[in-house]
């Protein structure tokens, strides 16, 4: 038996081509393979490829492969995402959630722009329209002017209005030590009504 | 010890209300069903192989996975839901596990599937299905449920069932490798403190896991209940994240990437991220809080036997653990009764719980409440709501109210 097994280590160590791993298995990544598919980006830029697009350039691209779900000026087409507006409107009943009121960082933009946009034909847009697409939409939430040209070089500069608006998971502390305590069982509350129904029925959902 | 005289006394009250009903089902000239021979006890049926994979009964055919065609644009960026009010015990066939898709479902031939490993690693790596196939594999059962399961009832109640308030969710057994012997196959280097997966579908959809989760319990899963992957649910190879929400689930699994740093990808940063009340937003919240729904009696599965012997089944789950408890209210939440909890207790998975009871025909405010193993007890919607505000969409985990009437339909409400 150990013979056996000193005979399987030294076969496994043979095969073993990779320093890395224990087991052996896979090959190599190459350098143009984790070219290809290693495009995302960072809010502090790395991973953004050199180019450069300006907003009278994105308009074009904009109005011919964004503007038929996202408007002409961003507004959304039916109920397909709105990307501009929405300004202090985060704490209101009805917040409206865009890139000029919500998001964090233009770099997710960017990376979700290159990444599966136009929708339906993803990774057909160039770098420099990505560029383009990005400069017209930081345009159209007033962020920019319109001779305004985005660049590997300036990207970082173009903060959006909401980067300090989030904050990481904070339910341990403000909700946990609330919810973990000894539940009621008996007489509960005074008394109970119905404050509200649902009316949505599935026959009216097309199911 | 209250508690239970509580429950006996009400019991005994609903039996003898409804003593009366007892034997009205009889049939006074004997039930053809069985004076009568039936056909399919005389003839043959049908030989095996007609189906050499199996279907549900005809008789079955209404247990479907069902979209709501206005909540989203298309059907190529949407969701629909398990029909867990149809559903019993603590698994989902795969059949009817929902589907949430960002870009469809992509058709690919396993053989062109490749995964990366790429970043901060000793040496980048591309592995083939085959590659996956040889590390060591786990079983582990565990539940998915979308963030935004319940998030159309965060302003009050909308959907009138529990496939649509609650069906977001599925619960079955991965079949699948450890991410962590993955990731170390190509060398972790000391700086590499987060890990984002991509799946290889149009949406490239990808999320931020921070290291210590990828190495905990994670795994990169090729079967669910014993077959491979459904393509709706990542054919041939998906994350599997335990106890978090839906989205970190990479499906159709193509790149995991080393960094030091999260990406704040679209998934994580303009959704799935939870807008408070004063317009703050919290982001990576990434845990899937105790919560249970009562499947039936509910909108969908209404009373039809009448007053008498009643079957209170539900589920409930929890992302920090198992659900050694779940309590059960007849009056809207003035009284709370002990449920029985019935089938395996796993971790991260969906629990199965019972109320037996006889019910008097008068109208029921149902409710149920989960305890997880952490101590944490499901809370109330208006709790929430003080916590949150309305528009968080995410993360809706309060308790649930049915309003049953004197028929036995069931209707989605809540209660003060």
């Amino acid at each position: 038996m150990l013979k056996f097994l000193n005979s399987l280590i030294a076969a496994v160590l043979l095969a073993t081509p990779l320093a890395a791993g224990t087991l052996g298995l896979g090959r190599p990544a190459l350098p143009d393979e984790i070219a290809a598919w290693n495009i995302d980006v960072r809010p502090d830029g790395a991973g953004l490829p050199e180019g450069a697009g300006s907003v009278l350039a994105g308009e074009g691209v904009f109005t011919e492969k964004c503007a038929a779900c996202h408007g002409d000026f961003g507004e959304g087409v039916g109920r397909w995402p709105i990307l501009v507006g929405g300004e202090d409107t985060l704490a209101d009943e009805r917040p409206t959630k865009t890139i000029g009121s919500y998001w964090p960082y233009l770099s997710t933009v960017w990376d979700y722009v290159y990444r599966t946009m136009p929708y339906g034909d993803a990774r057909s847009l160039t770098v420099d329209e990505v560029y383009q697409v990005t400069a017209y939409i930081l345009y159209l939430n007033d962020l920019v002017e319109d001779d305004f040209t985005l660049t590997k070089a300036n990207f970082t500069s173009a903060v959006l209005p909401n980067q300090a608006g989030f904050k990481r998971d904070d339910r341990p502390q403000t909700e946990y030590p609330d919810f973990r305590k000894p539940a009621c069982m008996a007489n509960c509350k005074p008394n109970v009504e119905i404050t509200g129904r649902g009316t949505a029925k599935g026959a009216e959902m097309g199911q | 010890m209250v508690d239970k005289i509580t429950r006996r006394g009400f019991v005994k009250a609903g039996i003898s209300a409804s003593a009366g009903l007892i034997g009205t089902s009889a049939v006074a000239q004997g039930d053809p069903k069985i004076t009568k021979v039936q056909k399919w006890a005389q003839e043959l049926g049908e030989g095996l192989d007609t189906r050499p994979y199996g279907l549900p009964s005809p008789h079955e055919t209404g247990v479907q996975r069902r979209r709501v065609p206005w909540l989203t644009a298309d059907a190529y960026s949407s969701i629909n839901f398990t029909p867990i009010h149809d559903l019993e015990g603590i698994i989902t066939p795969n059949g009817v596990c929902f589907e949430r898709h960002h870009a469809g479902v992509p058709d690919f031939d396993p053989a062109d599937h490749r995964l990366m490993i790429n970043g901060l690693v000793d040496q980048p790596l591309v592995l083939t299905m085959a590659d996956i196939l040889r590390f060591p594999r786990e079983n582990r059962v565990h539940f998915l449920e979308c963030a935004a399961n319940s998030g159309m009832e965060w302003r009050g109640p909308q959907m009138d069932g529990a496939q649509f308030t609650h069906g977001m969710i599925h619960n079955v057994m991965y079949t699948g490798v450890p991410l962590r012997l993955i990731l170390q196959e190509a060398g972790i280097k000391t700086a590499g403190k987060w890990v984002l997966a991509e799946g290889a579908d149009a949406s490239g959809l990808s999320r931020s896991i921070p290291m210590e989760k990828a190495l905990d319990d994670c795994l990169v899963a090729f079967k669910m209940n014993g077959e491979a992957l459904r393509p709706e649910n990542g054919y041939p190879l998906r994350l599997v994240v335990p106890g978090w929400e839906g989205i970190t689930w990479i499906k159709w699994l193509r790149r995991l990437e080393i960094g030091d740093q999260p990406w704040h990808q679209r998934e994580e940063t303009s959704k799935y991220t939870d807008l408070l009340a004063d317009g703050s937003a919290r982001r990576f919240s990434w845990v899937m809080d105790a919560k249970s729904v009562i499947t039936s009696p509910s909108p969908q599965m209404p009373i039809t036997h009448g007053a008498g012997q009643t079957v209170i089944s539900g589920l409930a789950w929890s992302g920090h653990g198992t659900i050694p408890r779940v309590d059960v209210s007849l009056d809207g939440g003035v009284n709370w009764y002990p449920a029985r909890m019935s089938g395996p207790s796993l971790n991260k998975s969906l629990h199965r719980f019972y109320f037996d009871f006889v019910w008097d025909g008068k109208p029921l405010l149902l409710q149920s409440r989960a305890h997880d193993s952490t101590g944490y007890v499901q809370p109330t919607k208006d709790v929430l709501r003080q916590h949150r505000g309305e528009s968080s969409t995410y993360h809706n985990n309060g308790i649930q109210t049915w309003a049953i009437n004197e028929q036995g339909e069931a209707q989605n409400v809540e209660v003060s």
